[in-house]
């Protein structure tokens, strides 16, 4: 039976792997003895230091081989947003004599966006690009917003909520021509797409731990040999003067072996696998409700990645529906997003505030099925039937005062 | 999901009085689309005592959770009786609500007011028609 499990004890089905990952079992295991055992100071000159040592820098060799980097250009952080504030606010600061511009998108993360609004307040001019309906950025509209002022371009691979995946290689090859420095938040990309950082032509790229099955609290910043940039955290000299603080050792170790174990699945297929789970929940659902729009582009998308909107109902009291059928999801609206407004993405690509409030985010991982798949297209229609019966919209928006 | 108490998520799985009242007395319609919670009040008037009252609601949980617990609180209340009843109480009688939701999505009082005003007026204004009416009838 869908969604409950035997004995009574409901099966739960997490669909919402943009959030975070489980930590797989071999990255647990991996960290484990860095706890207890190894618990040594990488910066210590003693064999507890020495080991603890041996497996950071393991840890980076597996992270630069998995975006094609060098070891030395992987700095690890706190997680993907220390990564973002520490690219953005560390170049800002280090190349402020050449430029005050930095250019970005109207769909970033917050990570970043708050990271550019604090440089506004601090004498920088910010450019946030529009996106067109499927929430993709267009290069020529990067090329005309570079001014001789301009030391900055950052631009998100993939959006963490509709899934888009932007054209970072050829956004690349109009910033390296302007001699600009070139950031992209690939928090939601790595580890789930193949990734080198020298065919997208990036100077810096930011990561996290628990978007691709390891911990939590850990991520990396690929920054490109040559790049001018001031540290954000100050201290100790780790990371080569870079980040301070005693590392992370157990997290950099997990966040090595979940990098290792990423590289395997993308050699399997698991992206394939992915991607007909999510076109097959796409399919079916848009063909069971009527007034449903999908989010993002068909193609341009990441593999896991299922956003629509629903019409007449809200995004929240569908999450709490679900959730009592045991299922795990998302939405941009604003009851869930902690602010009065529905998700800056989904207005960015152009959808009025009454159909932002209707999303669903469903994103898969590497452990979902087919069943599980099955029983969201079972169960998900009658949810949407149930909502709009209590909605005072009924197959029109007719009424609407805005 | 634990944000909410257990009388909210009571209300909002098995919501009370939803629908419309087709010649309802007042209606009221509170809310907006920015913020995502509309809502729809209808009530029917007898003896100056609220008989009936029913919802629609587009909204999160608390928002169908404070409709569907208003419509309950003021059924055989009498007009003043419901005038009494304030966004606070409603959300008290539900065991709470996260602070968020206290001033986004807790506006079903509001919605009743305002269908009371709405019965009020139209009272007013039958009342002035047939005071009209009459005068005419004496001229």
């Amino acid at each position: 039976m869908c969604g409950k499990g035997v004995n009574g004890f409901m099966k739960r089905i997490y669909m919402d792997h943009a959030a975070t990952t489980p930590t797989d079992n071999e990255v647990v295991k991996a960290m484990e003895p860095y706890f207890t055992q190894k618990y040594g100071n990488p910066n210590s000159i003693h064999s507890f230091g020495q080991e603890a040592r041996d497996a950071v820098e393991e840890a980076r060799k597996k992270v630069a081989h998995l975006i094609g980097a060098n070891p030395s250009e992987i700095i690890f952080t706190g997680g993907g947003t220390e990564s973002d504030n520490f690219a953005i606010k560390g170049i800002a600061w280090a190349n402020q004599k050449k430029g005050n511009h930095i250019i970005t998108s109207k769909i970033e993360h917050h990570a970043v966006l708050h990271s550019c609004q604090f440089l506004e307040k601090h004498g920088f001019r910010v450019t946030y690009l529009p996106v067109d309906k499927y929430g993709l950025i267009d290069p020529d509209n990067v090329k005309k917003a570079i001014t001789d002022q301009t030391i900055l371009v950052t631009i998100m691979h993939a959006n963490n909520e509709i899934g888009a995946i932007e054209p970072i290689k050829e956004i690349g090859k109009v910033v390296k021509e302007a001699g600009i420095y070139f950031h992209t938040d690939s928090v939601q990309t790595v580890g789930h797409i193949p990734i080198d950082v020298n065919d997208l032509g990036v100077d810096m790229l930011s990561m996290s731990g628990h978007k691709l099955y390891g911990p939590n609290g850990v991520g990396v910043l690929y920054l490109r040999k040559g790049t001018r940039i001031d540290s954000l955290i100050g201290g100790g000299s780790q990371e080569k003067n870079r980040r301070a603080g005693t590392e992370n050792v157990a997290g950099i170790v997990g966040m090595g072996k979940a990098a290792e174990l990423a590289e395997k699945r993308l050699v399997q297929g698991e992206e394939d696998k992915l991607i007909k789970l999510r076109d097959r929940l796409i399919k079916e659902i848009t063909e069971k409700v009527d007034h449903v729009l999908l989010n993002g582009h068909p193609k341009k998308r990441l593999p896991g990645n299922v956003n629509l909107c629903f019409e007449f109902i809200e995004g929240e009291s569908m999450l709490l529906n679900l959730d009592m059928e045991g299922v795990a999801a998302s939405s941009g609206s604003a009851c869930t997003s902690g602010s009065l407004e529905p998700s800056h993405v989904l207005l960015a690509i152009g959808l009025p505030p009454e159909i932002a409030h209707g999303s669903l985010r469903l994103t898969l991982g590497k452990d979902n099925t087919e069943e599980e798949v099955e029983c969201v297209i079972d169960i998900l229609p009658k949810i949407i039937e149930k909502l709009r019966a209590l909605s005072p919209f009924k197959g029109s928006w007719e009424g609407l005062k805005k | 999901m634990s944000m909410y108490s257990d009388k909210v998520m009571e209300h909002f799985k098995n919501p009370h009085n939803v629908g419309e009242i087709k010649d309802a007395d007042g209606i009221g319609e509170v809310g907006n689309p920015i913020c995502g919670d509309i809502m729809k009040i209808y009530i029917k008037v007898k003896d100056d005592k609220i008989v009936d009252c029913k919802f629609k609601t587009f909204g999160c949980g608390a928002a169908i959770a404070t409709s569907s617990m208003v419509t309950e609180m003021v059924k055989g209340k009498t007009i003043e009786e419901a005038l009494e009843i304030s966004n606070k109480t409603v959300a008290e009688a539900l065991g709470g609500l996260p602070p968020i939701k206290m001033h986004c999505s807790n506006l079903a009082a509001d919605g009743l007011s305002k269908a009371i005003e709405d019965y009020k007026k139209k009272i007013q204004d039958s009342k002035l028609k047939t005071e009209i009416k009459n005068q005419c009838k004496k001229m």
